[in-house]
């Protein structure tokens, strides 16, 4: 869809810069007349062919890149499961869930996809959920579509129209506590053309626990409000559990190769300070939009928020994958892992004694 | 036909929750198994616009929640409320689907277990059968205020969050087996979630994050306004599932018990 229509976000956009550097105003003053007027005409919209069923993944994997240059009918079948699962060593919580982990599964469409989808609520659930996603144009992001008590179930469809990567959650009251309990994920919105190709994708996302233990104390810890309304998490994690994505869980690639990271932030509360310990972002895509910035140390990700990183892992290292808010790292669990083999680039790093980097897991 | 018994069943709940007189009554003023509620007000999580505080007139109220056995009782006496006659118009698919047959709720374990998997038509009729009713949406959650001493704990942060934590804990337990309130009444908190007459009538909102107004478009729900309601989050969890079912809907965790109103 829309080669003119992005044509005239591009000139409107210079056109904003132009204004911001005559006028000595912030970008963020507000579009320039004529971004509103940007809406893809009906007629533009691109014609569906055809009919798939979405490839749905579990962190830290992602489905495959999108090979179809047309708009099709992509089918989402999501289940929310109530579940007990690991939180910790020795450590249980009362997950709420998409499909069964935290974050939910990993959702590809591609832009222009009309998405027909369904929300399954499994039978055993306490409670009624719904889901809200940020890549829908329509009432709510689909949660007041989707409201489904235990047992229930619902559908509905929307427009793929904007690229981008994109959080979904649930929006039942009381949300914050649904949020909590890790009712979140991410839905990739492919641009028509596509993303580079990259050797790696891998799927991670940060939220922030509330228990009635303080952080390691072992057993069944449920949920407790006071720290949420505190904001003051006992756990900060990737991928909903401590070492969920380190030691014998960390995905291992090539020096050399190429890694995109599509990373997202459920909160409820916090903002992360996302970094690569040992790597620097080569490419972001901030706030999983079409803006690129480079050599990036450290990237923002408000809660409900997202990013796409890319690097390459030029030399053998284990990169750690941190909050660097740091208390959240070394006393909260926001570390995961991505291991880097392959043969030592002196030129490029050497540690001055003649061995392998200490793994640091 | 749905939606005009829908319609009927709020209309008639207004009688009910102002009047307190329902049809049926009886004159024995605690027949067994029920207790004495002394009515009162209290401020509800959700309001009607210009509705402050919420009168319950004295009422009674079944203990525990209704049994496995004793819907087996009824649906033995009620043939037609049995899983395989009950029409689909009145109960879904999954109408008492873990019962062992028709009219047998199964091994003799399972019959102190709360009835689940029934639909606000069944759990009516039953109540009807004992000459009692579905308490109201008020009367269930002015009750549900009490923890073991007070009849009044609502303002209690500590109280909401050991309610939180009830509600969310182990479910399906022999009824009288968990927590019991001032009033008597076991299991209000957790074991299991109830029915109650009115539950379309208030609606928590498909899409509430605000936390002073939890959906301005929603009708009848004028929203939390005091700042201590907004961290009661197991009343957000009771009407949020009271706001997605519907009448002829069932879940393995959704179960009753009866009331009746005192003349």
């Amino acid at each position: 869809m829309s080669k003119n229509g992005k044509r005239t976000l591009a000139g409107s956009a210079v056109v904003v810069a132009a204004f911001a550097v005559v006028f000595g105003t912030s970008l963020a003053a507000g579009p320039a007349p004529g971004l509103q007027d940007d809406v893809i005409p009906e007629a533009q919209l691109p014609e569906v062919k055809g009919t798939e069923l979405a490839v749905l993944t579990s962190p830290p994997h992602v489905p495959p890149p999108i090979t179809r240059d047309y708009a099709t009918t992509v089918k989402v079948e999501l289940e929310v499961v109530e579940k007990v699962m690991k939180l910790a060593e020795g450590v249980e919580y009362e997950f709420w869930t998409f499909g069964g982990t935290v974050p939910g599964s990993f959702i590809r469409v591609r832009e222009g996809d009309l998405v027909e989808f369904k929300l399954l609520n499994h039978h055993d659930s306490k409670v009624p959920h719904n889901i809200d996603l940020h890549a829908v144009t329509g009432q709510g992001g689909g949660a007041e579509a989707t409201m489904v008590a235990p047992g229930g179930d619902a559908t509905f469809t929307f427009r793929a129209l904007l690229p981008g990567l994109y959080v979904y959650h649930c929006a039942m009251a009381p949300v914050p506590m649904h949020i909590a309990n890790g009712m979140y994920g991410l839905i990739l919105v492919e641009p028509e053309e596509g993303l580079p190709k990259v050797d790696h994708e891998f799927y991670v996302m940060q939220g922030d626990f509330y228990t009635r233990g303080r952080h390691g104390e072992p057993g069944l810890q449920p949920f407790d409000y006071q720290k949420l309304y505190d904001e003051q998490p006992d756990y900060v994690l990737f991928n909903g559990a401590v070492g969920a994505m380190t030691g014998d869980r960390a995905p291992e690639i090539q020096a050399g190769e190429t890694v995109r990271l599509f990373v997202g932030n459920g909160g409820p509360n916090l903002t992360s300070s996302f970094h690569a310990i040992g790597e620097i972002f080569d490419v972001v895509r901030v706030e999983g939009g079409t803006l690129i910035n480079r050599n990036v140390q450290t990237t923002t990700i408000p809660a409900g928020g997202s990013s796409i990183v890319e690097f390459r892992a030029d030399v053998p290292s284990t990169v750690l994958l941190v909050d660097h808010a740091i208390s959240r790292v070394f006393n909260k669990g926001a570390l995961a892992a991505i291991k880097v083999t392959g043969d030592e680039q002196p030129l490029v790093y050497d540690n001055h004694k003649g061995h392998k980097t200490a793994d640091a897991n | 036909m749905k939606a005009l018994l829908l319609t009927a069943a709020i209309l008639l709940s207004v009688p009910l929750a102002a009047e307190a007189s329902g049809p049926r009554e009886r004159r024995d003023p605690e027949p067994a198994g029920m207790v004495r509620i002394v009515g009162g007000s209290f401020r509800p999580l959700y309001r009607q616009p210009g509705e402050e505080l919420v009168t319950v007139a004295s009422f009674l109220l079944d203990a525990r929640p209704v049994t496995r056995a004793q819907f087996e009782a009824f649906v033995q006496a009620h043939p037609r409320w049995q899983r395989n006659r009950a029409p689909r118009l009145f109960v879904d698919a999954n109408y008492l689907r873990d019962w062992e047959g028709p009219a047998s709720a199964g091994a003799l374990r399972a019959r102190e277990l709360p009835v689940s998997d029934v639909s606000w038509f069944a759990a009516k009729s039953y109540c009807e059968a004992q000459g009692a009713r579905l308490p109201t949406t008020a009367e269930w959650e002015y009750v549900a205020r009490a923890d073991e001493h007070r009849r009044d704990a609502a303002a209690d942060a500590g109280f909401r969050q050991r309610a939180l934590e009830l509600a969310l804990g182990r479910r399906l337990q022999p009824v009288g087996s968990g927590f019991r309130n001032a009033w008597g009444l076991s299991d209000l908190h957790g074991n299991i979630m109830e029915w109650v007459y009115d539950f379309g009538s208030v609606f928590a909102g498909s899409d509430s994050r605000a936390t002073s107004r939890l959906d301005r478009n929603i009708t009848c729900a004028a929203g939390v306004t005091s700042t201590g309601s907004a961290g009661d989050y197991a009343a957000f969890l009771r009407y949020a599932l009271r706001g997605t079912v519907e009448a002829r809907s069932t879940t393995g965790t959704l179960g009753f018990r009866c009331a009746r109103s005192i003349p």
